[in-house]
């Protein structure tokens, strides 16, 4: 059991570590303006990472994720606002599971 | 502004997480209790490692009987793309912020608390609000984790399922508006997806970890975009 712990340990530090030195390390640091435009790019890169493939595989069947994101990105698009782009695409996933 | 206010801010603005994030941590206690983890070591898990994927990574491995160093490598992998996000938001952050205080905000550093801090529109982000963000992510985290684990039982599948998408959904509501606004952002972003799918499906790329496989999609699309657009993100 004590091997338990030791593992939650290891595995918060392994996580926390990388969190960290970024935070900490570049805050005051002049940075190459090069650097600061590929960190600049790197949320949108991250979020397309994020987004796609995975959101096909979100909820089961490909039909109903279909559903969900085209609604989210439709609401996205008429700028609702996140909650209700969320809500949107929860209910356009829904609906869908219950049609089949 | 006055940091109450940015407080209630963040907390007002992660909503969307908290509901993302409490029918996926129901199922990460319902899984770690099927799998026979000590309810302590789960709670922990969730407490302070607070990452999501690996938590399931980790439970399943063990009950595989993996070895503690090949689930720590296996976290260590799947996380290290916090590495980036961090090293993107500490430029975000008012410069004023104590690196106490800094340490602290580390620790709340999630796919989807980053991805709603980096898009909110203020240039310099108040780490009271970042606090907010990552107060109402850590909550309902570990408040689906217990619920999951007391309870034992998942919401309807129909619900569950449908849940499934809403933190896709929000990174959507997050992305696609820079996406209308800015060519370089659509083209990054675009081509990310693209790079994301290619180690997907193609056969002899698919089977990488999905942590490793975001790092590698993030660092080359922002890579293109710099060298596409070296003026960033404003035009």
């Amino acid at each position: 059991m004590t091997n338990l712990y030791i593992l939650v340990i290891f595995m918060a530090l392994v996580t926390y570590i990388p969190r960290l030195l970024p935070m900490v390390f570049l805050k005051d640091m002049k940075l190459p303006p090069q650097l600061k435009v590929f960190l600049q790019f790197v949320p949108f890169a991250t979020l397309g990472a994020l987004i796609f493939p995975g959101i096909l595989t979100s909820t089961g069947d490909i039909y109903s994720a279909l559903a969900g994101g085209i609604l989210a990105v439709i609401l996205s698009l008429v700028k609702a606002n996140v909650m209700i782009v969320v809500l949107g695409g929860i209910l356009g996933a829904y609906i869908l599971i219950m049609l089949m | 502004m006055n940091k109450g206010l940015e407080f209630k801010n963040g907390l007002k603005a992660a909503i969307p997480i908290g509901l993302g994030y409490i029918p996926i941590a129901i199922a990460f206690g319902i899984l770690s209790k099927a799998s026979d983890i000590p309810n302590t070591i789960s709670i922990m898990l969730s407490m302070v490692v607070f990452a999501g994927a690996s938590q399931f990574v980790g439970v399943n491995m063990l009950s595989l009987g993996a070895a503690t160093v090949e689930i720590v490598m296996a976290t260590f992998i799947l996380n290290f793309r916090h590495f980036l996000m961090s090293a993107s938001l500490s430029q975000r952050i008012d410069e004023r912020t104590s690196k106490r205080f800094m340490s602290l905000l580390a620790f709340g550093i999630t796919d989807e608390t980053f991805s709603l801090a980096s898009m909110w529109e203020e240039k310099k982000l108040s780490p009271y609000f970042l606090l907010g963000i990552n107060t109402i992510a850590f909550c309902s985290w570990n408040t689906g984790t217990w619920a999951g684990l007391l309870l034992g039982t998942a919401l309807p599948d129909t619900l569950q399922n449908s849940m499934g998408i809403a933190i896709y959904c929000m990174f959507i509501g997050l992305l696609l508006p820079s996406m209308k606004k800015s060519i370089p952002v659509l083209v990054v972003a675009a081509m990310s997806m693209v790079i994301h799918s290619m180690f997907k499906w193609i056969p002899v790329l698919a089977g990488l970890s999905s942590g490793f496989t975001i790092i590698i999609a993030t660092i080359a699309a922002a890579t293109l975009g710099t060298i596409l657009f070296p003026e960033g993100v404003e035009n």
